[in-house]
């Protein structure tokens, strides 16, 4: 694997895919879903601010609002996206073994898409489950 | 990896052999700030779980929150969401190729603290006197 015998050049081995078979793709979307957390972020924390001291009734009408409820599904969903992406890459970059290493990345994105999903479901359920 | 990775260069130094600086500090900050928000997510999704489920599992979550501890979990929660945020717009800054001077990126490192930091104030400013 480390050796110099390669006939391919160094341009060929990177043209499109690079070494991590995805090019820039996880880079880019890193960044696509840090722009959008920006926003997404003062909204949840502006959602969650007016949502302190309310019954259940009134958070759940809150939550219900077609508004709310998009920007919420939106912040969850962008939000796992991105902390998978993060965390694959602190997986990458200290996990030296490299079956552990496999499966830290596929546990990592289980744990996201699991979390991304309750979140989902909870809102889904408290906008249309009564 | 690279197939043609020469022999036996020395190693960089590490951790342990750097003065410290903002941005060195900042950049593992930013790190260890998105490993907490990974863990915090399960937060959000048990929150909107509880909302999901009834007003009995919604009291509990708001007891829980409103406690001495649960505030100081919210509050920690409410900085590390921020200086993330406010790090992601540093490494934005630097992506579009600026504030690379040593003095640019030493004050943009510097000042994201105190950015987050009076932002957290703001937000729990806010917060408590609505």
């Amino acid at each position: 694997m480390l050796s110099n015998s390669s006939m391919r050049t160094p341009l060929g081995r990177v043209r499109g895919l690079g070494s991590a078979k995805s090019g820039t793709g996880h880079f880019w979307l890193q960044r696509v879903t840090a722009v959008a957390n920006v926003a997404l972020t003062l909204a949840f924390l502006c959602i969650v601010i007016s949502l302190i001291g309310k019954p259940h009734a009134a958070a759940v009408a809150r939550l219900s609002n077609p508004i709310v409820a998009i920007l919420m599904l939106l912040f969850t969903v962008s939000g796992a996206v991105h902390m998978r992406l993060g965390m694959q890459v602190i997986i990458e970059d200290y996990v030296q073994h490299e079956v552990l290493k496999i499966l830290a990345v596929m546990a990592n994105t289980f744990f996201a898409i699991a979390v991304g999903a309750a979140c989902a479901f909870a809102l889904l359920k408290i906008s249309f489950g009564g | 990896m690279a197939e043609s990775r020469p022999a036996a260069r020395p190693l960089s130094p590490h951790l342990q052999i750097y003065r410290w600086s903002w941005t060195m500090a900042m950049s593992i900050a930013h790190r260890v700030t998105g490993t907490a928000l990974y863990g915090g997510t399960l937060l959000i999704a048990l929150w909107l779980i509880a909302a999901a489920s009834g007003p009995a599992a919604y009291g509990t979550a708001q007891w829980i929150a409103g406690s001495i501890l649960g505030k100081l979990v919210l509050f920690g929660y409410t900085f590390v969401l921020l200086h993330h945020m406010v790090g992601g717009l540093r490494h934005f800054v630097w992506d579009l190729g600026h504030g690379y001077e040593p003095q640019t990126r030493m004050n943009l490192a510097k000042y994201s603290v105190v950015v987050s930091g009076g932002l957290t104030l703001l937000v729990w400013l806010i917060a408590l006197t609505r």
